[in-house]
């Protein structure tokens, strides 16, 4: 009797911090819902979405288009995936299949800790090196822009990506691997056409784990793109992320005016994105070990 | 070495680490017929036969001693490039192993990492395979359908109709038939008879039956040596070893 309601308790805990999660989840949806609704009783939803400027501090009429700071984002992020996605994948494929289990043993640490990098020091590096070679080689003002954070935010996305692409390869059955080699097929060509379609999803999921988490950076953007406002043109020009935006313009803004909540907006679009993103990597990863 | 003998092991010790799994094995492969390799368990049976075509490279820290020869080449040292003989010494594992692609592509996928491009030759080429591996009837109709979808026995003569689309002059049977139903076996057994009209044959089995239905030689594996080796009929019949006798008569094993 005495164990069973130890049980019970246990039990009870446990249940307790699994619905604490959901709860802060869902409270933090609903503060950033119920603090975006108030900015649409002056703005339409429609300005909102679909007007090319935000300029909140215009004195006539202050305009509040989420697109110059939705686009930038993707652009970024984009930027980020071009880079990371070869790279992480063909580093996950050296270090799952060719690289000698020394440097192996010594890689994979390496590349966990880059993912520990503070991100304001990734951002400090996007200032002082990469902006101004950046600038040397294209000639622009100062190197601070949309190429330069894609290529900081590949940087914080890799290990993401290498590290769950290598899990992905190692777990693909060692019988597929053999029947290739068996064919007369070697090293790569294995890896390549075998392997990486054999471990598809689980590479798939870690890309789109690496997006979220290139979508959702902050300080390196902030820190590395320039933040002009203007609508984004090019790689080389200067963007605003959404993060970026909120990250400048919460700490300076009047409380409950329009601009306050247009921020909260853009914080609840930039949270349904990225659930969007880790709920799709999520179905893909599971799909993934299932199918094993 | 005799005219007609296709590969040869002399001496080979073999260890996983410090453990050695094969000791002074000498044994000769005869050109256009069936070796059998049979014995018990963990008797270094499958070792023995992955070290033809340097499968076992796959496994780290192994050594080997002595020297494999084929066709009168040593293939154990650097001249040799695994990749290359692999292509002449092909296998049929002991699971099913085929990929998770189309039929078509399990097959064709051989052909293109060996360089053939054109379309036609590889499409005529998979057929051929099929044909031949005894596997055209049942998935003529369904080529382009995931290979996962075809029972073991299919999957195992899929797996042998990849393995004759590269024409290896060698082919290697590492127990083809330990995960299949006795008609799939049945199948392949047939199979491997018809194949050794234009190859030559190496098979690792546990099923005494079956050596003696397939092989022309057996070599009787025990604890890492080879107890015995002779013509098929002989080892089933008057062996001269008493161990051997003792396996073939169920005694053990």
């Amino acid at each position: 009797m005495n164990r069973r309601i130890k049980e019970k308790i246990i039990e009870g805990f446990f249940f307790l911090n699994g619905i604490i999660v959901i709860l802060i989840l869902a409270g933090i949806f609903i503060l950033l819902l119920k603090n975006s609704i108030p900015a649409f009783r002056e703005v339409s939803l429609q300005h909102f979405l679909s007007r090319p400027i935000w300029n909140p501090d215009a004195y006539e009429q202050p305009m509040y288009g989420l697109l110059p700071m939705l686009v930038s984002s993707f652009m970024v992020t984009l930027g980020s995936l071009i880079v990371a996605v070869p790279l992480g994948i063909g580093t996950a494929a050296y270090l799952s299949d060719v690289a000698s289990p020394r440097v192996r043993e010594i890689a994979k640490p390496v590349v966990e800790i880059l993912a520990g990098i503070p991100s304001v020091v990734i951002g400090f590096l996007g200032i002082v090196l990469l902006g101004p070679f950046i600038s040397k080689m294209t000639g622009t003002y100062n190197g601070l822009n949309a190429l330069n954070g894609s290529i900081l935010l590949a940087v914080m996305a890799l290990p993401t990506v290498i590290s769950l692409s290598e899990d992905a390869l190692t777990s693909v059955p060692r019988s597929y691997e053999e029947a290739s080699l068996a064919l007369g097929a070697n090293k790569w060509q294995t890896v390549i056409r075998v392997k990486i379609p054999a471990a598809a999803s689980g590479v798939l999921a870690a890309c789109m784990l690496g997006m979220g988490r290139a979508i959702g950076e902050t300080m390196t953007v902030l820190m590395a793109t320039g933040n002009a406002a203007a609508f984004p043109t090019s790689f080389l020009g200067s963007v605003k992320t959404m993060t970026a935006t909120i990250a400048i313009e919460l700490g300076e803004v009047a409380y409950y005016t329009t601009h306050f909540h247009m921020l909260f907006a853009v914080g609840l679009i930039l949270f349904i994105i990225t659930f969007i993103i880790n709920l799709i990597s999520d179905i893909i990863f599971h799909k993934h070990t299932r199918m094993r | 070495m005799g005219k007609n003998i296709r590969m040869k092991a002399e001496g080979v010790n073999f260890f996983y680490g410090k453990n050695q799994v094969l000791k002074n094995i000498t044994l000769e492969i005869h050109d256009h017929a069936v070796t059998a390799i049979i014995g018990p368990s963990g008797c270094g049976k499958s070792t023995f036969i992955r070290l033809l075509n340097r499968m076992n490279e796959l496994v780290l820290n192994t050594n080997l001693e002595g020297d494999i020869l084929f066709d009168g080449e040593s293939i154990v040292g650097d001249q040799m490039d695994p990749v290359e003989l692999r292509r002449k010494v092909g296998m049929v594992f002991q699971k099913p192993n085929p990929f998770p692609k189309s039929i078509f592509d399990n097959i064709a996928y051989g052909l293109q990492v060996n360089g053939v491009k054109d379309k036609d030759l590889i499409e005529k080429k998979v057929i051929e395979s099929i044909k031949k591996a005894a596997l055209w009837e049942e998935v003529k109709n369904r080529l382009h359908d995931s290979a996962l979808g075809l029972s073991g026995g299919q999957q195992q003569r899929l797996c042998i109709a990849r393995c004759l689309a590269i024409e290896p002059e060698v082919i290697l049977f590492d127990e083809p038939c330990a995960s299949l139903d006795p008609i799939s076996t049945h199948k392949v057994e047939e199979l491997i008879l018809e194949l050794k009209k234009d190859y030559t044959i190496v098979i690792v089995t546990h099923n005494m039956q079956q050596a003696a239905r397939v092989s022309d030689y057996t070599g009787f594996f025990y604890m890492g040596e080879m107890v015995e080796f002779d013509k098929t009929e002989v080892i089933f019949t008057r062996p001269r070893d008493k161990r051997t006798e003792d396996y073939i008569t169920g005694r053990f094993g």
